[in-house]
């Protein structure tokens, strides 16, 4: 089907949509990287100027710059190794053979489906408060003081949030790969003289590498961008404590008005977010190869 | 080494009866093949000696200890899977010491003994590749040296050549053979192809609906068929199954005849009929003829005897190589 004339109409026919995805990113882009390059504050409207880099300087040596590094960096590994961990666990549970498999599974993905607003209301209400919250009263059950989580443990308590939103991803993805695994490649392995460890290091893990890499690469990109929880949570509190860079470039678009400054975090945001996927393909890349 | 006894092994899944009831003894060094149409729970009999599925009653013997309950990795046995069952992200030489490093033996000693295997099969050049990089020949290769290096007390096989086209078929299982008459290790080996079955095998055993219709070496089936079943199974083409007057005759219910046991004449003979389709192998013409009364016969003639459909030709069976079949079915 590969003849020119072919492909010439399926380029002219694709045309359309990647131009739109084109345009849909690189606007953006270029107002931002405008704007970071100007000086513009909402509150003195009318005064833009041109400044050169200055949005940029003030931006990365803001001391608060670097907490939010360190923070989005391990809220970023915190879930992942949760969510991936857990996964595993949770999908090597749901592979078993069970009454009601259909109806748990359902219920396994649940939180996945509840928008992250609520999930982290219901976290700070319902589990995390220090007065009417269940681990409160666990605590209490045994005799412990009741933990203010969102104050002692401010980035804990989101990375526990986002891993509890996103296990179920990490479990179902897993899960599939889990059940794809060839039954005779079970069976040999066992013939072979393999424990349940030894089948799951040597055969199953190596099995759902795949699974796994998708799983990290596709959190990996929504979990930089983490922003609902914290808000609704602890603010970016107490101090910067909880402060990712998506938060602190909301801080300073609209808590300070600073457009300039935010439009250059948002950029510096991308540069890392690109760092990170270049190091994700280099480690873990090959095992998307078919 | 290698003597596998069952004695009254059955086998239920749920409702379904899958084998009745099954004694079988298998000696040392034997070639054995399980051969039946599908369905007839000869890969489930594997199964249930290599300890992939629980018996539901009697005993398996595996050279006189009771291996009715050891989990499959004690039993001193080696499976080669239909699918081969390779481990695709390892390489061949990964796979090959596969149950080598799980036994826990030490890294020189693996070396020596996969390359070895290796040499054996043929692959020593292909070591360090992956299972996907390999033709469906070398796969199979691989899979019976990840058996070999084990030293097992028996080999099974399930419908090992399944997967290979027919010309690969032929090679391997001369292979296979060959790799008996070196190791003269006890083999098992399940197929529902006829031919495997009478080219390979020391002794076979009919399988029909989970029961063993009939056990013995592959030329004392074909002379020899204890009922229908085998008789209908054993040999290429299908032998003729004759009811009627003719069989009536020779006092029986169901009278036998084998294609190659019928004489072609054109102009005198017992039966006259008329060729419906004729097929010229070369070596061989097998013809398939509309007799009167009798039905449909099938005969075969050298290559070179010329008939075309629609020909009129007599044929005489050979009255020395008659089964006979009583209305039960069984041979008399």
């Amino acid at each position: 089907m590969a003849t020119t004339h072919t492909r010439s109409a399926a380029r002219l026919m694709m045309a359309p949509s990647v131009i739109l995805l084109f345009a849909w990113m690189i606007v953006p882009l270029g107002m931002t990287i405008y704007f970071s390059l100007l000086r513009y504050n909402l509150l003195m409207p009318g005064t833009e100027e041109f400044t050169g880099l200055l949005n940029y300087e003030f931006f990365l040596t803001d001391p608060a710059f670097f907490d939010a590094l360190k923070n989005t960096l391990l809220l970023v590994g915190g879930v992942l190794a949760i969510s991936v961990i857990g996964g595993i666990l949770m999908a090597l549970l749901l592979d078993q053979p069970m009454f009601g498999q259909g109806i748990v599974r359902i219920l396994v993905i649940a939180p996945f489906f509840i928008m992250p607003t609520v999930a982290a209301l219901v976290w700070k209400n319902m589990f995390m408060n220090p007065v009417n919250g269940l681990f409160a009263w666990l605590f209490r059950l045994l005799g412990a003081e009741p933990l203010d989580w969102l104050a002692v443990a401010p980035l804990t308590s989101v990375v526990i949030i986002v891993a509890w939103q996103w296990l179920p991803f990490a479990t179902l993805i897993l899960l599939t790969a889990l059940q794809s695994l060839d039954e005779e490649q079970k069976e040999a392995a066992e013939m072979d003289g393999a424990g349940p460890i030894s089948k799951f290091i040597y055969i199953t893990l190596p099995h759902m590498a795949r699974a796994i890499t998708v799983v990290v690469l596709i959190e990996t990109i929504f979990l930089l961008s983490v922003f609902a929880e914290i808000l609704v949570t602890t603010n970016g509190g107490p101090g910067t404590q909880s402060t990712n860079i998506t938060y602190l470039v909301y801080t300073q678009a609209l808590l300070q008005f600073d457009v300039g400054g935010a439009s250059a975090g948002g950029i510096v945001a991308v540069v890392l977010a690109n760092i990170v996927a270049i190091f994700l393909i280099r480690m873990i890349g090959k095992n998307l190869e078919a | 080494m290698g003597s596998i006894t069952l004695r009254s092994v059955s086998k239920v899944f749920g409702e379904a009866k899958v084998i009745p009831s099954i004694d079988l003894q298998i000696n040392e060094g034997e070639f054995v093949v399980f051969v039946g149409p599908s369905g007839c729970g000869k890969s489930t009999l594997l199964r249930l000696i290599a300890g992939l599925e629980d018996v539901s009653g009697g005993e398996i013997v595996i050279d006189g200890q009771n291996a009715t309950e050891l989990p499959p990795a004690k039993r001193g046995l080696a499976m080669v899977f239909q699918s081969y069952a390779l481990y695709p992200h390892m390489s061949v030489r990964s796979n090959i010491a596969f149950p080598l490093k799980m036994a826990g033996m030490d890294k020189g000693e693996i070396d020596r003994k996969v390359s070895d295997a290796a040499r054996v099969l043929n692959l020593t050049d292909y070591l360090e590749r992956k299972p996907r990089q390999l033709s469906g020949g070398q796969r199979q290769r691989v899979a019976i040296g990840r058996a070999i290096v084990r030293q097992p007390k028996a080999f099974l096989f399930d419908e090992p050549l399944s997967n290979l086209d027919a010309a690969l078929r032929v090679n391997m299982r001369l292979e296979i053979s060959e790799l008996h008459q070196q190791l003269k290790t006890t083999m098992i080996y399940v197929t529902h192809d006829q031919v495997e079955a009478m080219t390979m095998a020391d002794k076979i055993v009919v399988l029909n609906r989970g029961n063993i219709e009939q056990v013995g070496s592959p030329l004392e089936l074909y002379r020899k068929p204890a009922n229908l079943f085998v008789a209908g199974f054993i040999g290429s083409p299908r032998m003729n199954l004759i009811e009627g007057k003719f069989a009536e005759a020779n006092g029986a219910k169901t009278v036998g005849i084998r294609p190659e046991h019928i004489g072609l004449s054109r102009d005198s003979g017992l039966w006259e009929g008329t060729v419906t389709i004729a097929e010229h192998l070369g070596s061989d013409t097998f013809m398939h003829i509309e007799v009167p009364d009798v039905g449909t016969v099938t005969a075969r003639a050298g290559g070179e005897f010329g008939v075309r459909h629609g020909d009129r030709v007599y044929l005489t069976p050979d009255e020395t190589k008659l089964h006979r079949f009583n209305d039960r079915g069984l041979a008399l």
